[in-house]
């Protein structure tokens, strides 16, 4: 059998090719080293840049004079910092919690035999094709207590009806909130819904003929057999609220004052127009922690699930 | 299909009232997710003494298209008015090249991760893969000089590189599981039959490529079109992109506000990925799940 000679071959790049060193055997090497020298030096190069900056006392200009952690504790002091830092807090807390909530039960019930089930689904996601620009400029106007849904209320007859959550220090980052999980829970949706239909019918078929009615087949057997999509959904989605930037450029700018600020504005601020570049760099390096905390462990689990397959 | 209403074939009457009850809550679902669309578009089409007058969800007395052509051509972003027309050409120029060398790029290295394995080159895989998800904050910076030693800081070449820089961990991520599912029978027995790297990689790889040429193309047009830290960190103000250009429309416009020119200009920046998301649908669902799901 032919296939099983070659299957039996190495698989190193020289397998049949009896020359050695000849250039075709460096092409795979030749063609990546583009890529492994700019990752190299554009990803881990800067990231190392970056921490070494961190150290800094750098303002206006990077200079190499090194403070030790200083900038650090200079940031947690920081009351703007502190403030952007609880607002990621509440921001990706709730963010996370609804979009995985409400992708959860909209994926259950389309998965109903909904009649138009495309168009519907089309309808969800496509939030998910704007810019957060474009979102955070729709929603500031939705939202906006002059012209929005307050005085949208108040034409219609409610005339104590207040909606200032938009200039209300204490409020304004839960409408980071409502943009933000309008853009991205049609996208958790459509996760669970390519999860829900790859669920084995066999074992629910098995669960209806013991008698278990819809409800408890979904949440004794569909639900706990897609734990994996839950955790990627859950990755991508702090990731989401971990850079999030443009959202908030857009809808409030960071105001009112800088009650609404986010981790990566707070860095964009200090770094490109502040100059104070050494505690900026301290701050993208504490995001930088935050992601890697969140996502060692996960790619850890799904390359070692990789390898049991 | 997980179906399981196909298995009880008895219809209660309390099961067709759930029935209409769950459309119920689908239709006006969708109609939330609608809503800011559809306030967007017909505040764009009043004048500005209707929208001060009217309220958020009353249709415009008469279609008022000259918010549409002031957004385009002579809306004030920052310190010029010239609509933003030459910002929505910046994003084109900075988009195409960028895709293409991108996916280019990506299926290059998603062939030689999958089939011309080498020492080291599953590390590499996984270091590319932790570079999809840094923050782009512990960069900024760096590149900024970079851009700056390299003399292309402010230009659209810079933007195009940067974008091709931080790309390519996705399109290398697409493109290698896809060559993952393909037989490894095929590569090898072709170099047995003497075949190179580059006409296996024409031959045989390029032609069932495909589909997902399409989604990596669709997925990173998405992505660099709606771009905003890069373009507001990296461009000068003639090679803005048109989300930065938005966002200054938006936020910088002294006197009366004119919302309407604000939805028109959002509509427009936001149209190009919402055709693509219309007629490609499909493959722009399937980048987000192959984004998402890691192999």
């Amino acid at each position: 059998m032919k296939t099983n000679a070659i299957n039996s071959e190495p698989t190193n790049a020289r397998a049949g090719r009896p020359a050695r060193l000849s250039l075709a055997d460096w092409m795979p090497k030749i063609v990546m080293a583009p890529t492994v020298i700019v990752t190299l030096v554009c990803m881990y190069g800067y990231m190392i840049w970056t921490a070494v900056l961190s150290m800094t006392n750098s303002r206006m200009l990077p200079s190499y004079d090194f403070v030790g952690l200083s900038q650090y504790e200079r940031l947690f002091n920081n009351d703007r910092w502190i403030v952007a830092l609880t607002n990621l807090g509440i921001f990706g807390g709730l963010f996370i919690l609804i979009c995985l909530v409400l992708g959860v039960i909209l994926a259950i019930f389309l998965d109903q035999k909904i009649r138009s089930e495309g168009a519907i689904r089309t309808i969800y996601l496509y939030p998910m094709a704007i810019s957060f620009i474009v979102t955070g400029t729709a929603w500031k106007w939705l939202l906006n207590p002059t012209n929005g849904f307050e005085k949208l209320m108040i034409d219609m007859g409610f005339t104590d009806f207040t909606f200032d959550w938009l200039v209300n220090p204490d409020k304004v980052v839960y409408c980071l909130v409502i943009a933000a999980v309008w853009q991205a829970s049609g996208f958790v949706m459509a996760l669970f819904l390519a999860g829900l239909r790859g669920v084995d019918g066999d074992l629910i078929k098995a669960a209806q003929l013991d008698g278990a009615n819809t409800f408890t087949t979904y949440r004794r057997i569909i639900l706990p057999s897609l734990k994996p999509v839950f955790f990627s959904a859950m990755v991508i989605l702090s990731h989401i609220a971990i850079k999030s930037f443009d959202l908030v450029a857009a809808l409030t700018n960071g105001g009112p004052g800088y009650s609404s600020d986010l981790p990566a504005n707070f860095m964009y601020a200090h770094t490109f127009t502040r100059s104070q570049i050494g505690l900026g760099s301290a701050s993208a390096m504490v995001m930088l922690g935050c992601v890697l905390a969140i996502l060692v462990p996960y790619l850890y689990s799904e390359l070692r699930g990789e390898r049991n397959e | 299909m997980s179906n399981i209403q196909a298995i009880r074939r008895k219809t209660t009457a309390v099961e067709r009232l759930l029935r209409v009850a769950l459309y119920l809550v689908l239709i006006s679902v969708a109609a939330i997710y609608l809503l800011p669309f559809i306030v967007m578009l017909i505040t764009s089409l009043k004048d500005v003494e209707e929208i001060r007058t009217g309220t958020l969800l009353s249709l415009p007395s008469s279609l008022y298209f000259d918010s549409w052509s002031k957004a385009w051509s002579s809306a004030c972003t920052g310190s010029t008015c010239d609509g933003i027309s030459p910002f929505f050409l910046n994003s084109f120029q900075i988009v195409i090249p960028a895709v293409i060398i991108s996916t280019i790029l990506g299926a290059i290295n998603g062939y030689v991760i999958s089939m011309w394995k080498f020492r080291g080159s599953d590390l590499f895989f996984a270091a590319l893969l932790i570079g999809c998800f840094i923050p782009f904050q512990v960069i900024l910076l760096p590149m900024a000089r970079t851009l700056g030693w390299l003399g292309i800081a402010n230009t659209t070449t810079g933007l195009v590189f940067v974008h091709v820089v931080y790309g390519v961990a996705f399109t290398t991520l697409f493109f290698r599981n896809f060559y993952q599912s393909v037989p490894g029978e095929l590569v090898k027995a072709a170099r047995l039959d003497g075949a190179g790297f580059f006409t296996i990689f024409y031959r045989i790889i390029l032609p069932i490529s495909t589909p997902i040429i399409v989604v990596t193309v669709i997925w990173q047009f998405t992505q660099i079109w709606n771009d905003f830290l890069f373009g507001v960190a990296f461009s000068g103000f003639d090679t803005q992109p048109v989300t930065v250009a938005l966002n200054n429309l938006v936020n910088t416009s002294f006197g009366g506000k004119e919302y309407n020119v604000d939805m028109a200009a959002a509509i427009m920046a936001a149209l190009p990925t919402l055709i693509v998301y219309v007629l490609a649908g499909k493959y722009f669902v399937r980048g987000l799940t192959a984004g998402a799901v890691k192999g």
